[in-house]
C-alpha cells in the first residue's frame, strides 16, 4: 500500500526559494472540509497558460499564509492548521476559462464578531494577485460557531413589526425627491404628505448628509415634525429613515443620539460609511432600540460584474452578522439589476434561519444561522403600483416596497401617489389571503381596488407601460434539473 | 379621520365573508385568532382587550365568526375590533396577520401636543379626542 507523503512533510519543503502554492500545502482535493471551518466558493480566471488547481492554490495560500516565497518562519508555527485549503475547482458550467475553487479555512484565522477581520483575511490582499485575470468572491458558508460570535440585525423583522404595530403586509416606503437641493422645511413637506397619504416610511437618500442647502439638524427637525403629525392624522406608527452617516464616527454618534432625543423609530447608514462603522451603529441601535436601515451605496462598483469583486450575497451575509435591520435587495422589475433567481437568494439569506444549498439561486453552501434575527430587505429603484402582484409574489411580505417616484410623480400629489401604493398593496394581500392567482389577475385585481380609489386609478394609467426590461449581468451559472419524483 | 391601523384599513370596510376568508387563510397556516377590542386606539396601545383566549387548534372559520358576533353584541359601536393571528413557529412566535373588522361611526381621531424646548427641540404628544372622555362612554352608539 502507497503511503502519501503529504506535500508539506516532503524533502525540501522549506528550502530557500520559490516553489508552487500546489506543493505548499494549499491544495488538497481529499481534504474534508471540518463543521467549524469558513468556506468561501471564488470564481477564478486565470491568465492564459495558467493552470487552474495552481490559480486556486494560490487564492488559498494568498488569503491566509502564503507569500511569494518560501519562509522559514513558517516552522515556527502550528502552520498546517493557518493554511487554507482549496479542496476542489470545478470548471464554470458553460463559460471556457472560469472555474469555481472552494477553498476552506479554519475557524482559528478569524477574530470572533468582527467583519473587517473577515473581510480582510478573505479579500484583502488576493485580487490583484498577477496570476489571475479576474477573480470573485461569489458565496461563503459561515460555520455557526463563528455566526454565534455575532449580535446580528439590532432589532430583526419580528420586534420590527412588533414595534410598529405592522403585521401580514409588505411596509411601504419612498425615498425623498429630489435628492439635492431641498431645504429642510421643503423636504418635510414630502415626509408628511406621504406618510399621511398611507406610507409606513420616509427615507433620506444615501447622499443626504449635512450639505449647504439643507444641515442635518434641520431635516431631523423638520422630519420628525412631519412623522409626528401624520401619526396624528392616521393614528398609525409611522417612520422616516434619519440618515446619520457622516465623515467620522462620532458625527454619526452625534447624529444617532439627536434623532433618539427627537423619538425617531428608525435611522439610516450608508455601506461606504465602513465595516467597523456599521457594527458600531448596530451595536448603539440594540443599546437604543432604533431600527438601522442600511443603504448599500457603492456596492454595485464591486457586485454587479460577474468576474470580477464580491457578490451581493457576501455582503448580505457580512451585514446580517454585521447587525442592520434593513437591506437592499433588489426589485427584480425596477430600474436597477436585479435577476429573479439571483435575487431569491439574496431575500433568502436575509430572512430565512437556514438556507440550503441551492445552485440556481447562487446559494453554493447550507448556510445556518441558529437564531439569528431576520434583516427586512428592501426593494427600491423604478417600481410602481401597477406591479404590485409581480412584487408581492417575486419578493413574498417580509420586505419593505419603496416607491420613490412612484410616490412623488403622482400626478395628484404625494399624499395620493402613497394612497395609491396602499390600496394596492392591501388589494393584493387580501386576494392572496383569499386563495385567488393573484399574480395572473394582478391586474384586474388592481383594476376593481381602483373603482373605490380615484389615485389609484391614476397611478395605473400613468405607469402603465413603464417597464425595464434589459438582461442582467449577475445571473447563476446553474439552472435546476428535472429530477424524477 | 379614519385610523389606519392594520393590514386592510385602505380598503373598503371589510364584509363577513371577507372576514371569514382572512380567518380561513390564518386557520391554513395553523395561526390562532385571537378577537381584541379597545376603546383607547393610540397608535402605540398594544395591548387591546381580548375577547376570550386566541383560539387554538380551530378548523373551521365559523368558529371566529360566532365569537366576533358575540364581540359585536356587546362591543360594536363603542369600540375598535381586530383580529390578530399568533403564528407559534420557531423564529416568529408573533403576530402574523392583524386587521381591524369594526370601528365606530365616528372616529374623532387625535391631537398633537407640542412641547417646545431649547435648540427648537420639541417633544410630541398624540392624544386621542376620545379617549379624554371616561371608560364606556367614549364613542356615541
Amino acid at each position: 500500500m502507497n503511503v502519501v507523503t503529504p506535500a508539506t512533510q516532503r524533502k525540501g519543503r522549506y528550502d530557500a526559494g520559490v516553489m508552487k502554492y500546489k506543493e505548499m500545502g494549499y491544495f488538497d482535493l481529499d481534504y474534508q472540509p471540518k463543521d467549524t471551518d469558513v468556506l468561501a466558493v471564488f470564481r477564478i480566471t486565470p491568465q492564459d497558460g495558467v493552470d487552474a488547481e495552481e490559480a486556486a492554490a494560490a487564492v488559498a495560500g494568498e488569503s491566509s499564509t502564503a507569500t511569494w516565497t518560501v519562509v522559514w518562519t513558517d516552522r515556527l508555527t502550528a502552520c498546517e492548521n493557518y493554511r487554507a485549503k482549496a479542496y476542489r475547482v470545478d470548471p464554470v458550467p458553460g463559460t471556457p476559462g472560469q472555474w469555481f475553487a472552494y477553498i476552506a479555512y479554519d475557524i482559528e484565522l478569524f477574530e470572533p464578531d468582527s467583519i473587517v477581520n473577515l473581510s480582510a483575511s478573505i479579500i484583502g490582499n488576493v485580487f490583484g494577485f498577477k496570476p489571475l485575470k479576474a477573480l470573485r468572491l461569489e458565496d461563503m458558508r459561515l460555520p455557526i460557531s463563528y455566526v454565534k460570535t455575532f449580535h446580528g440585525p439590532a432589532t430583526g423583522i419580528v420586534v420590527e413589526r412588533e414595534r410598529l404595530d405592522k403585521f401580514g403586509r409588505p411596509l411601504l416606503g419612498a425615498t425623498v425627491k429630489p435628492k439635492l437641493g431641498l431645504s429642510g422645511r421643503n423636504y418635510g413637506r414630502v415626509v408628511y404628505e406621504a406618510l399621511k397619504g398611507g406610507l409606513d416610511f420616509t427615507k433620506d437618500d444615501e447622499n443626504i448628509n449635512s450639505q449647504n442647502f439643507m444641515h442635518w439638524r434641520d431635516r431631523f427637525l423638520y422630519c420628525m415634525e412631519a412623522v409626528n403629525r401624520a401619526q396624528a392624522m392616521t393614528g398609525e406608527v409611522k417612520g422616516t429613515y434619519l440618515n446619520v452617516s457622516a465623515g467620522d464616527m462620532e458625527q454619526i454618534y452625534e447624529r444617532a443620539e439627536f434623532a433618539k432625543q427627537l423619538g425617531s423609530t428608525i435611522i439610516m447608514i450608508d455601506l461606504v460609511i465602513g465595516y467597523s462603522a456599521i457594527q458600531s451603529i448596530a451595536k448603539w441601535a440594540r443599546r437604543n432600540d432604533m431600527i438601522l436601515h442600511l443603504h448599500r451605496a457603492g456596492h454595485s462598483t464591486y457586485t454587479r460584474q460577474k468576474t470580477h469583486g464580491v457578490s451581493f450575497r457576501v455582503i448580505a451575509k457580512w451585514m446580517r452578522l454585521a447587525g442592520v435591520d434593513h437591506i437592499h435587495a433588489g426589485t427584480v422589475v425596477g430600474k436597477l439589476e436585479g435577476d429573479p433567481a439571483t435575487t431569491k437568494g439574496y431575500y433568502d439569506i436575509c430572512r430565512e434561519q437556514f438556507n440550503p444549498m441551492a445552485l440556481q439561486n447562487g446559494l453554493f453552501f447550507d448556510q445556518d444561522w441558529g437564531g439569528m434575527r431576520k434583516l427586512m430587505p428592501v426593494a427600491s429603484g423604478g417600481i410602481h403600483a401597477g406591479q404590485m402582484h409581480q412584487l408581492l409574489h417575486l419578493l413574498g411580505e417580509d420586505c419593505v416596497l419603496q416607491f420613490g417616484g412612484g410616490t412623488i410623480g403622482h400626478p395628484q400629489g404625494i399624499a395620493a401617489g402613497a394612497t395609491a401604493n396602499r390600496v394596492a398593496l392591501e388589494a393584493m394581500v387580501l386576494a392572496r389571503n383569499e386563495g385567488r392567482d393573484y399574480l395572473n389577475e394582478g391586474p384586474e385585481i388592481l383594476a376593481a381596488a381602483a373603482k373605490s380609489c380615484a389615485p389609484l386609478r391614476q397611478a395605473l394609467e400613468v405607469w402603465k407601460d413603464v417597464t425595464f426590461d434589459y438582461a442582467s449581468t449577475d445571473t447563476p451559472d446553474f439552472v435546476p434539473t428535472m429530477t424524477p419524483a | 379621520m379614519r385610523i389606519t391601523q392594520g393590514a386592510f384599513s385602505f380598503l373598503p370596510d371589510l364584509t363577513d365573508e371577507q372576514i371569514s376568508k382572512q380567518v380561513a387563510y390564518c386557520l391554513r397556516n395553523n395561526w390562532a385568532v385571537n378577537i381584541e377590542f379597545t376603546d383607547d386606539p393610540h397608535p402605540r396601545n398594544t395591548y387591546w382587550e381580548m375577547w376570550g383566549q386566541p383560539m387554538f387548534d380551530l378548523k373551521d372559520p365559523a368558529g371566529v365568526m360566532y365569537e366576533l358576533s358575540e364581540c359585536r353584541k356587546v362591543h360594536k359601536g363603542r369600540a375598535y375590533i381586530r383580529l390578530s393571528a399568533f403564528d407559534a413557529t420557531a423564529g416568529w412566535e408573533s403576530v402574523r396577520l392583524s386587521f381591524i373588522t369594526d370601528r365606530p361611526e365616528e372616529e374623532p381621531g387625535f391631537m398633537l401636543v407640542r412641547e417646545e424646548g431649547e435648540g427648537r427641540n420639541q417633544r410630541y404628544t398624540t392624544r386621542s379626542y376620545a379617549a379624554e372622555k371616561p371608560m364606556g362612554s367614549r364613542y356615541a352608539v
